[in-house]
């Protein structure tokens, strides 16, 4: 993803967070997105990330952040400690348990975001059918030996895993070639975010 | 002589003295855990920079096992800085030009401030192991008596590491609303039984050295063997194998305890050299005081760490170091659970370094970088309330 593609990833998600809240992210990188969450929504953030450099810019940063496994890292908190907890490219790259590290986030946070490669853009689906090589693309930039990516899903396998969960998507956003797509986003977006919360909590 | 003496101390803290805070006089001696209780109290203690006209900018520093109220700067004569010189000065990561630093020795200790070494005013003699039983919230206390001397209710922030970082925990749990951030660095929140054998070894070699004579041995020839070789397995403990590696490789020295076994080896003479250069500077019974407090040391009290950080206002930052084995990063991240638990503000940070536990005093490149950034936040959210 470019930076301007995250930048304008980042307008969105930061336009669903209450002013205010509290917020964890999860693999939160060099703390960009939280920075921007303290500075224009007055969060308090805490963010979680396992790279040396990135944690260390993070601190330099201001920000409350740990050097810690994110498969880990949730157990230690109290139920609905966060407002929010984000995912922003993490649940695919760094998440080894995704189904688990989910359905922690939902226990510790009122709601969560998801950001995610969509796997199923026609480009990716061109380059399997037609060429028969694992999809590169503008959100799935890496060739198979050197992508930090560990899971691929599309839009659709993530709205029918909400539905098998119980989980209530109340926000989503996607995000094509030249900006935010809503026409067959399954097709189209490169890139996905979900606001999603637990079913019965989202019914009231 | 003079020029030189101009030219190392241009660009730090310059000539600093040791000052002395006298309480506790009869009968109004301090009550240790023990139940048993002390006084007079002397404590040494040095402080750098100034107090600000709202007494927000005071930072306390902690000083390790075998540290002392000198942190900083120079004294007359030395030949070396405080042990902590490279941290805390002008423009340095504990910046004396924005902050008021203020660093004593234990009680217990031997450097200036009342340990075992002490004249025990009653009997007009050193105390030796007539002291009284001192334990890790008894030097806290004493700490908080100097802060109330120097004028200043709550502190900036509370830095340490090893010892130095048990009482930062212990600040925490006994003074929660006179601290608004901690620094633990290289720390535990109770030691192992790994840390209490090593520490265990130290004592034994202190005990069994004739002259040690129960501890008074004031009057007479030190317990300089005991003494050394238990500082000979602190240093063990304090390096890792890759430092050592590095630093001595297998490289042959001239260690004439070796005769007949031939010359011995590089790492032996540093062993032998730390040991007794240490028996110049520190008092064994002192060694075995305070080795005991911090073996004994529980910061949870018996029940678990996040039950005594509940309400904790503090921003807290932990850091370890990858090769530290003497307290491994795991206990790091124990207190890090805790305060996560406990719904404290934290950062933690596991640097990559190969020095071992003596990390927390040599990683300084890295260490200040941190230290500034998160004091730096810290002050702004002080001014912000």
């Amino acid at each position: 993803m470019t930076s301007d593609h995250g930048t304008i990833a980042h307008n969105a998600v930061i336009g669903w967070v209450e002013p205010g809240s509290s917020v964890l992210e999860l693999g939160c990188g060099a703390g960009d997105l939280l920075a921007r969450l303290v500075k224009e929504r007055s969060v308090k953030a805490q963010g979680i990330e396992i790279d040396d450099g990135a944690v260390f810019a993070c601190i330099e940063k201001g920000l409350n952040v740990l050097h810690e496994d994110v498969d880990e890292a949730l157990h230690d908190y109290g139920d609905q400690t966060f407002d929010y907890v984000i995912f922003d490219q993490s649940l695919q790259r760094v998440v080894r348990q995704p189904d688990l590290v989910l359905q922690e986030a939902l226990r510790v946070s009122r709601k969560v975001i998801v950001g995610f490669s969509n796997f199923a853009h026609y480009r990716a689906r061109g380059q399997i059918l037609l060429r028969g090589r694992t999809p590169v693309t503008r959100s799935l930039p890496f060739a198979w030996h050197d992508t930090p990516n560990l899971h691929f899903l599309s839009i659709c396998d993530f709205r029918d895993y909400c539905d098998s969960r119980g989980m209530a998507i109340e926000q989503s956003v996607f995000f094509g070639s030249k900006g935010i797509t809503r026409v067959a986003p399954n097709l189209t977006a490169l890139t996905a975010f979900f606001l999603i919360s637990k079913f019965y909590e989202a019914c009231g | 002589m003079l020029q030189e003496a101009n030219a190392v101390t241009k660009d730090g803290l310059g000539l600093v003295v040791t000052k002395e805070f006298k309480f506790a006089e009869p009968p109004g001696e301090l009550p240790l855990d023990c139940g048993e209780k002390l006084g007079p109290i002397t404590v040494a203690y040095e402080t750098y920079g100034e107090l600000n006209r709202e007494k927000s900018n005071a930072i306390l520093v902690l000083h390790a096992f075998s540290g002392d109220a000198h942190a900083a700067g120079w004294h007359e004569g030395d030949s070396k800085p405080g042990w902590w010189d490279e941290m805390i000065g002008p423009g340095k990561a504990f910046d004396t030009d924005r902050y008021f630093v203020i660093c004593s020795n234990v009680l217990g200790g031997c450097k200036g401030t009342t340990g075992p070494s002490s004249v025990d005013r009653a009997t007009g003699k050193p105390y030796g192991i007539d002291f009284p039983l001192v334990t890790i919230p008894d030097m806290v206390q004493v700490q908080a008596r100097l802060v109330d001397h120097l004028g200043i209710g709550r502190l900036l922030s509370v830095a340490g590491g090893s010892m130095g970082g048990q009482q930062v925990l212990e600040w925490l749990v006994s003074f929660p609303e006179r601290v608004q951030s901690a620094l633990v660095i290289a720390t535990a929140a109770k030691h192992s039984p790994q840390q209490i054998a090593f520490n265990e070894v130290g004592r034994e070699a202190i005990m069994s050295d004739p002259n040690w004579n129960n501890g008074q041995y004031y009057d007479g020839e030190q317990p300089v063997r005991g003494l050394s070789i238990a500082r000979m397995v602190g240093h063990i403990t304090y390096m890792s194998d890759a430092s050592m590696a590095e630093k001595f490789g297998r490289r042959t020295g001239g260690n004439g305890h070796a005769r007949p076994f031939g010359r011995g080896f590089e790492v032996e003479d540093y062993l032998h050299h730390k040991g007794l250069t240490f028996v110049d500077r520190f008092d064994a019974n002192s060694y075995l005081y305070i080795t005991r407090a911090i073996d004994d040391y529980d910061a949870g009290k018996g029940g678990t760490l996040a039950a005594a950080f509940k309400g904790l206002e503090a921003r807290v930052f932990v850091i370890s170091f990858k090769s530290d084995w003497l307290y491994p990063s795991y206990q790091s991240a124990d207190i890090v659970r805790a305060c996560k638990k406990a719904g404290v503000d934290v950062s933690y940070y596991d640097v990559s370094s190969t020095y071992g536990h003596d990390a927390f005093l040599l990683e300084v490149e890295e260490q200040s970088v941190l230290i500034t950034s998160f004091l730096r936040k810290v002050t702004e959210e002080g001014e912000g309330i």
